[in-house]
């Protein structure tokens, strides 16, 4: 057990940090330090500008998706490597979250199952920040379920037509290209009638409306298809095998491994270390510290379980399920720490924006937090991810297993 | 950077377990829970012969010599095991006070004794309630004598000798505490032992009147000692409980896969998926932590005190939540006498107060990261 750099890692460290140094937009460090999920603010400056440009800096330098092949846009490092980038990174990596999906999903996805050519088009502009991807699974009938969505995909010579909608789509208004399930065959059961694509966001009959979120934001979508034509080629996987494909993307999406997963408890702690109480500094709070090393525990918890899973890893073990944890601990975390930082504050917690403590931060927090213990599969679905494929406990009961997907009863009540 | 333990380590920890599954049976347990013995002798000496008891004491007093991280992997079989032997107190506290402040002459004469398995060791430091504090020690120690009451000691009972903390001044600072081996066979000792949650491993009352004692380590040093000793034993401690806690867990996802209700497996049910999920979650957690833990106790870091103290929260969270939740899975019957359940409740409701409470060490982690952002 070692958690020194090996001389190699060491070597690596300094390059990175040398060519971060010279070459980062500090005028946003910042907002980017102060600014926390939910709520990334640039005072002087376009966020999705910023990022992108910072995106192509890292990509003409060959620092990029570290981890993807050198022929598609990336560096071929280890994961060690990609996390040691992390650290390095730090408040700038924050720029990347316009990405996530394209690097986290879409890029592995069309890794494993693009034709070779589309590969080597496709995706080292997707690497560098200057196309942006989405992922169109979730529907209005399939959520945690999939499987369940409606979607259809109708074949028309070499091209397939897609009607239907999805929702929930982030980052759709400004994507270039998406990956997209749909229903091929809807005599069959749900999961055997699905097939994979992908498309160009700007194809004729795709309309992408934003949704306004709890949090007042608009960071996700419902896109409509009308009549869209998509060519057979892009089409990733087999027909009918599109569950597997989405499984694979899925996969990438739960064990995107070193991706620190937001807490809110750096936030917290640093806010308890100054803050006053009426009877004092809130970190010499008996209520206080007992709330804060709980958190601290679960924070380093994570941080370790991440690092047990790049070690396992980087011995060549494939990531599993048991990837799941971060988000479920964290999600519930970071709505928690937001509440209590909130408590805090008394009545004057209910502020929020420009106005309110720290311009606002925990109450953004608080407002985004709903959205992770839903996105990327619910708390509930973690849960199941866990007790089945982990502790291998049975799976749970399903009524639409064998069934036809038209003969599936599609509402609860009425 | 490599965040796990060796092959020699796993394959350490195989042996471990294989030995205990024979040798450590819940029927075994039952024993020392059923008050037919104070613990387990046959167990201690087959420990001793694997070498288990001085894996992390140097070869020139006696042990293999291997280190933390081999007893960690140790730790957490005995852990899983249940193991009713006084291995806490004997190998995380007293031969780690030894090994930390001991001089040649004490080290040649205990440490050898408690590899071997002759000797039973523990650490006096309770006076009654409240958590590890120099003022809340009373015990005295002047021209070599002591005199005073601890209370609880554990394994006080069994124990061949004791390394006790004692005032031997009055600034009211942690100065004025000191360590002192005694030889608990020796006069001016009674001990009376105690019932308490866990039988399997006990606790006494140990009363000092004028008892003859030599100094361990420089006097006037024995908080900072104290606190070394507690922070390792903080994170092997930590290891049981997470051996603990997967035993509890895997306890409870047998049961649920073979007890039926309403027509299916209980554990088709989401309630008590979702329980068991949980449990895996915080297990998890715990273990992580304890690894961080372990290695800061094997480089002798500098962020052990931090490490330790959130391996000793996140373990003792952990090892409490699996064993009460397996209870709950296996309903009544995880109520009854004959079920092992409640074995783990017990141990894991003990060894959550035996280092000091779980406030204690809430407040000790937070001053500790206060202490390292400052820097
Ligand atoms: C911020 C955000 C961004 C998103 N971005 C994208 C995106 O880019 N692309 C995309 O395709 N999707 C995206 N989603 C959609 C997301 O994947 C779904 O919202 C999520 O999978 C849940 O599905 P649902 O909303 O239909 O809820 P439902 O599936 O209807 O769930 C409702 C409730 O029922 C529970 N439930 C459902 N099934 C089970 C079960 N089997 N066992 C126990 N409980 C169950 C759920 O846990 C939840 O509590 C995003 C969502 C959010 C909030």
């Amino acid at each position: 057990m070692n958690f020194d750099d090996t001389p190699q890692e060491a070597e690596f460290r300094a390059t990175a940090r040398a060519w971060i140094g010279a070459n980062a937009p500090k005028q946003y460090e910042d907002d980017l330090r102060k600014s926390s999920l939910g709520r990334t603010v640039l005072k002087n400056g376009n966020i999705l500008e910023v990022a992108k440009a910072w995106q192509k800096k890292k990509a003409d330098a060959g620092w990029a998706c570290l981890h993807w092949p050198k022929e598609y846009g990336g560096r071929g490092s280890s994961p060690i490597e990609r996390v040691i980038w992390q650290q390095e990174e730090g408040p700038f990596g924050q720029l990347s979250r316009m990405f996530i999906i394209g690097h986290g999903m879409c890029g592995p996805t069309m890794m494993a199952f693009a034709r070779e050519e589309h590969k080597r088009t496709y995706l080292p502009p997707l690497a560098s920040g200057e196309k942006v991807w989405c992922q169109l699974f979730s529907e209005p009938a399939g959520g945690s379920d999939v499987a369940g969505l409606r979607t259809r995909a109708e074949k028309d010579g070499d091209d397939w037509i897609i009607n239907g909608q999805k929702i929930w789509t982030s980052g759709a208004h400004y994507s270039d290209y998406g990956i997209l399930l749909t229903r091929t065959d809807p005599t069959v059961p749900k999961h055997k009638g699905l097939t994979m694509f992908f498309l160009d966001m700007k194809s004729p009959g795709v309309e992408v409306r934003p949704i306004k979120q709890a949090s007042g934001a608009s960071d996700f979508n419902e896109v409509y298809f009308t009549n869209v034509r998509i060519p057979d080629h892009q089409r990733l996987g087999e027909v009918g095998d599109g569950w597997n494909v989405s499984l694979t993307t899925l996969m990438n999406e739960r064990s995107a491994i070193g991706a620190a997963v937001s807490t809110g408890f750096p936030e917290l702690f640093e806010y308890c270390s100054s803050l006053m109480l009426d009877d004092g500094p809130a970190i010499e709070d008996r209520a206080v510290r007992s709330k804060l090393a709980n958190w601290a525990v679960k924070a380093s918890g994570l941080k370790y379980t991440s690092m047990r899973a790049i070690s396992a890893l980087s011995k060549g073990e494939r990531p599993g399920p048991e990837n799941s944890i971060g988000k479920l601990v964290a999600g519930s975390m970071i709505q928690d720490v937001a509440t209590y930082a909130l408590d805090l504050q008394g009545a004057s917690g209910v502020i929020s924006g420009e106005d309110a403590e720290l311009a606002g931060r925990f109450q953004a927090m608080l407002l985004r937090a709903p959205g992770t213990r839903v996105e990327g599969g619910t708390d509930e679905i973690m849960r199941n991810i866990i007790a089945e494929r982990v502790l291998g406990l049975p799976g749970d009961i399903r009524v639409d297993k064998d069934v036809p997907f038209n003969k599936i009863p599609t509402k609860g009540r009425g | 950077m490599n965040f796990d333990f060796s092959d020699d380590q796993k394959q350490l920890r195989d042996q471990a377990r294989k030995f205990l599954t024979e040798k450590c049976s819940p029927k075994a347990v039952r024993v020392v829970l059923d008050g037919k013995a104070p613990y387990d002798k046959e167990l201690w000496k087959g420990l001793a012969e694997m070498g288990f008891l001085g894996v992390a004491i140097p070869e020139e007093f006696g042990g293999a010599g291997a280190g933390h991280l081999e007893l960690c992997v140790i730790a957490e079989e005995m852990g899983r095991a249940n193991a009713p032997v006084p291995f806490s107190s004997t190998v995380y506290l007293a031969a780690e006070a030894l090994l930390i402040a001991g001089s040649d002459a004490q080290k040649k004469k205990w440490l050898p004794a408690i590899a071997s398995g002759e000797a039973i060791g523990t650490l006096a430091l309770f006076e009654g309630k409240g958590n590890p504090s120099p003022k809340a020690i009373k015990l005295t120690a002047a021209n070599g004598v002591l005199n005073g009451v601890k209370k609880p000691v554990a394994d006080g009972a069994i124990a061949d000798f004791a390394v006790v903390a004692a005032r031997t001044g009055s600034s009211g600072r942690d100065g004025d505490i000191s360590l002192f081996l005694v030889d608990l066979k020796a006069g001016g000792v009674e001990v009376k032992s105690l019932t308490n949650l866990d039988p399997t491993r006990g606790q006494a009352e140990i009363a000092f009147t004028n008892c003859k004692a030599e100094p361990l380590g420089t006097a006037g040093e024995g908080w900072s000692i104290l606190t070394q000793v507690l922070d390792r034993a903080a994170v092997l401690c930590a290891f049981e409980q997470v051996g603990g806690s997967d035993r509890a867990l895997e306890m409870g996802r047998d049961y649920a896969l073979d007890r039926i209700a309403f027509g299916r497996q209980i554990g088709s049910f989401q309630a008590v998926k979702h329980m068991l999920a949980d449990m895996y979650v915080s297990a998890t957690l715990a273990r992580s932590n304890s690894y961080y833990g372990a290695w800061a106790l094997s480089t002798n870091a500098a962020e052990l005190p931090e490490a330790a103290a959130a391996a000793r929260i996140s373990a003792t969270q952990a090892f409490q939540h699996c064993a009460k939740n397996n209870i709950q899975v296996h309903g009544g019957m995880g109520f009854t006498w004959e079920f092992d359940c409640h074995m783990y409740y017990r141990r894991a409701n003990a060894m959550a107060l035996g280092l000091g409470s779980l406030t204690y060490w809430e407040d000790q982690l937070i001053d500790r990261m206060r202490k390292k952002n400052a820097a």
